[in-house]
Parts: C-alpha cells; structure tokens; sequence
C-alpha cells in the first residue's frame, strides 16, 4: 500500500544525516498551506463540488437499484421460504393430527377388542361351565341309574345266592345227618333247621 | 521533502483528477478517482446482490446466503430499533450500510482508494440521514416533532437548560456520525501506512534491520485484522445510529 | 513561542483525548464483559448496545484527533 514519493503531508523520513537535524531519525514536515488545506486530501475544499456531485448521482442509483431490483427480490426469495415453511409446518401438522386420530382409533380398536375378547372369554367360560355341568348332571343321573341297576342285581344276586346257599346248606346237612347218624332226615325238618340257622 | 525513503501516509486520500469538467458557475468540477470508486461500489453491490440471488433456489446457497444475510441483518437492525413502522425506511438503511460497509472494505485494499475516508462524503451521508429524520418527523408529527427537545419529567426551572442540551445534542448528531466514520477510517489507514513505512525504513538500514522490521510487520499484520474490524463496525454503527435517529422521527415525545 | 511550534504542541496536546476516550471505551467493554460473565445468558442482547456505547465514546475521542488534524493542516 505505500507508494513513496508523494506530495507534501506527515514525511516520515529516514534521510541522511547531513540534511536532518541533530537527534531526530524522524520528522513531520508540514509545509504551509498555499490555498486553504490543501496538502490534506479530506479538507480540500477545491474536490468538495465533484465529489459531492458524484456521491449524489452513485448514491441515488445505489438506492434506487436497492429499493427497486434487490431489496425486492430478496425480498421475495426470503418470503416464498417463509410461505413454503409455513406451508410444510402446516402440513407436517395435519400429518401429526391424522397419526394421532389414527393412533386414538387403534387404541380404541384395541380397548374395545379386548373387551371384545374379555366378553368372549366369561361367555366362553361360562358356557364351558355349564356344559360342563349339564354333562355331569346328566352323567351323574347315569350313574345313579346305573348304581341303582347295579344295586338291584346286586341284591338279586344276593337273594339267588341265599338260596343257593339254603339248598347247598339244606343238602350238605342232610349229607352230614345221613353220615352221622345213618337215618335221613325228612327234607322239611332239614329245611326248617337251616331256615333256622341262617336267620339266627 | 527530505531525500531517501520517503513514506507519506497522506497520499492515499488524494483526489485525482480523470476527466475535467470545466468550471460550472465558479465551481470546478471533474470525474475523480473518488467517483470512480463510488460508482464501482454501487455496481460492485448491485451485481453482488442480483448474481447471488439468480438462482432464486429455496434452499440457498453460499453467495444467495450471503446476499439473505446482509438483508436479514440490516432488516432485524432496523426492526430492533425503530420498530416495525421503521420498516419504511429500510431501503435507506440498507443503502448507507451497504454502501458504507464496501467501501471501507474496498478501501481495504491495497492501493484502492477509500471513499469513506473523505470527509465530505461522510458529512453528505450523515446530513443525507438528518435531513430525512427532520422532514420526516415535522411532516408526520407536525409541530409534535419538536416534542422530541422537551424531555418529560423534569423541574420547571432546569427546563430551559435542558431544551438548550438536547438541542445541542440533536445538532451534534450529524457532526458525530460523519466524523466518526471519517476520522477512523482516516486514522487506521494512516497508521497502517506509517507501520508500513517503519518496514520500508528499517530494511533500508542494512541487515540489523530486517530482523527490526519484524516488529512493525507483526504490527501492520495486527492493524489490518483490527482494521476490517473496524471498517465493519463502523458500517454497522452507521446504520444502528441511522435507525435509533429515525426512531425520534417516528416517536417522538418518548 | 514560534505559531509553527505551538501548532504542533497543540496538535500533541489534542492527541490525549483520544487517550482518554479510550478509558471510556474500556469502561464500557470492562463493564460488558463484568456484567456478561455474572449473567452470560442476557450478555447477547446487550452486545449491540455495549459496541453503540462504545462509537459514542469512541466518536468523542475522534474529535480530538480531528482537532489535532486541524491544527496540522488547516491552521
């Protein structure tokens, strides 16, 4: 950025030793305004109308192509992001509203079908049940009938085997009286004598 | 002028003359460097902005993103300071940003021209800006605007002081806002350009010097970053003290 | 005392305000960063008028160094 050998202004100046007074490697050299301020750019009022002039007409374009062409067209850019922003906020939105009625109806689906089950598992039960105890009713009656059967053969054994064994005694006793004694009893006092000793 | 390297910080604000005008009405005029930087500024903006933006693509890339920053930036400025109505005047804050904000990094340059570094471009900026907040605020307000000068909530007897302070306040404004501009940027350049010139000297002196010149090396390597510092904050301090005065414009009486 | 000299000298003496506004620069910065580390939560928001305060300050600084300028190359 330096470029030497300019016009008069602060000299910062390493120069030969003759040409600079004693004990100075440094000196500011002003020299004395001709026309007012001109050694010093900024204060130079002889540039002031022509830069003014320029900076009106630079300054002014600039406004106009900001206000008119870019400012707009950012503008633009920054607000059709903000529509579509907006826009898939919305939708992502609608979206979260239609998962969350779809997980409702699911959670509904799911209470009312366990409830569902819950019924048909008592009904289920229930029926089990009493199915269960009908066909123990009716095998239970079965078995009544059967064990009332059971009983009357029973005793129609019993009463076929007293007799059986009424004659068996009846016989064998007469056996025994002719072996012991030699005479054979009378059928109707050997009857009465075992009638005798079975009720007895 | 002393014989030897001579380094003159000053030279770079010279005005050269490129074409003559001739002289209108006493006053001389003519296309200077000035000028052809203030227009390459303004082109250099515009064809930055509607080249980024070219594509239009909903998802934006380096340049378009750069170009939604700056606006988004000066946008959310002037919203923070001056409101939603200060909205109005956001192409006028975005200009003088932009504006200023290129040309002080043009300025940045080595051998480019800083057109900010020019006083009377500061002054016409910042007179640019007050002229707007004092017709602005008597068209809008009428003679509410001048509400602006009588602070609320104070004793009787200090008022007139007061009335005389914010006056001068208001008056100091455009001084500020130009000189500020102008002074830093004139003085950053002139010190990098006297540091510069400390290399150049001690180089000059043999080879002791070179390892001398590391010192103001380290120094002009430490002027620039702090310099593009400064060249963006004083575009940014421009364009927040634009929008807090439009702000007395747009409420006055607060 | 030669006019030449004491333009200089004044120009020099002007110079020191721009040390001084530089104490009121690191006020603000100093005063910034104090406030920042006690509550880093509400320190963005302040940041934009920390660097404002500090323009302000730095302006009048400027000044001086714009007097300065003067008195070198106008008087």
């Amino acid at each position: 950025m330096s470029e030497p050998h300019g016009p008069a202004g602060i000299i910062v100046a390493q120069a030969s030793p003759g040409t600079l007074p004693a004990a100075s490697g440094v000196e500011i050299a002003v020299p004395a305004a001709e026309a007012h301020g001109s050694n010093f750019p900024p204060f130079d009022v002889h540039t002031f109308p022509s830069q003014l002039l320029w900076l009106v007409i630079a300054f002014a374009a600039l406004y106009l192509l900001m206000s008119r062409v870019a400012l707009p067209r950012i503008a633009t850019i920054l607000e059709e992001r903000h529509d579509r922003i907006a826009d898939d906020i919305e939708e992502a939105g609608k979206l979260k509203a239609e998962s969350e009625a779809a997980a409702e109806a699911y959670e509904k689906a799911l209470a009312s079908a366990r409830t569902k089950a819950h019924g048909i598992a008592t009904e289920t039960r229930d029926t089990l049940a009493a199915e269960a105890e009908t066909r123990r009713k009716s095998l239970e009656a079965d078995l009544n009938v059967k064990l009332a059967a059971a009983e009357v053969q029973i005793a129609a054994t019993k009463t076929a085997a007293m007799a059986n064994v009424r004659g068996i005694a009846v016989e064998a006793a007469g056996t025994i009286v002719n072996t012991l004694i030699g005479t054979t009893p009378t059928s109707g006092a050997v009857e009465e004598a075992v009638d005798t000793a079975i009720k007895g | 002028m002393a014989s030897g390297s001579v380094i003159d910080p000053i030279h770079q604000f010279q005005i050269i003359k490129i074409v003559e005008l001739g002289q209108p009405g006493g006053v001389e005029l003519a296309f200077t460097n000035s000028a052809a930087f203030m227009f390459g500024i303004v082109a250099l903006v515009f064809f930055f902005l509607t080249f980024a933006t070219r594509g239009r693509t909903l998802v934006p890339g380096r340049l378009q993103s750069l170009a939604e920053l700056s606006y988004e930036f000066v946008a959310s400025t002037v919203r923070g300071s001056a409101g939603n109505e200060g909205m109005k005047f956001f192409p006028l804050v975005f200009s003088l940003f932009i504006f200023v904000l290129t040309a002080n990094m043009v300025g940045m340059i080595p051998y480019a021209f800083t057109v900010t570094s020019h006083l009377i471009v500061t002054a016409a900026l910042a007179l640019l800006v007050i002229l707007t907040v004092i017709i602005y605020g008597f068209v809008r307000h009428g003679t509410h605007f001048l509400h602006l000068f009588v602070p609320s909530g104070v004793p009787a007897f200090l008022l007139p002081f007061m009335v005389v302070i914010e006056v001068i306040s208001f008056l100091s404004r455009p001084i500020s806002l130009s000189l500020r501009l102008f002074a830093n940027m004139l003085a950053g350049h002139i010190a990098m350009k006297v540091f510069a010139g400390f290399i150049v000297m001690m180089t000059a002196s043999g080879v002791v010097g070179w390892f001398g010149a590391v010192l103001p090396l380290f120094m002009v390597v430490a002027l620039t970053a702090l310099e593009f510092l400064v060249a963006a904050l004083q575009a940014y301090v421009f364009a927040v003290l634009t929008c807090i005065y439009l702000n007395d414009a747009l409420h006055p009486g607060h | 005392m030669e006019a030449e000299a004491a333009k200089f000298l004044g120009a020099g003496l002007a110079t020191l305000g721009m040390g001084l506004a530089a104490i009121g620069v690191g006020t603000i910065f100093g005063n910034f960063l104090a406030g920042a580390l006690r509550n880093p939560s509400a320190a963005d928001g302040q940041f934009a008028r920390a660097f404002i305060g500090a323009a302000l300050a730095e302006g009048l600084g400027i000044f001086s160094l714009v007097v300065a300028l003067v008195l070198l190359f106008v008087v």
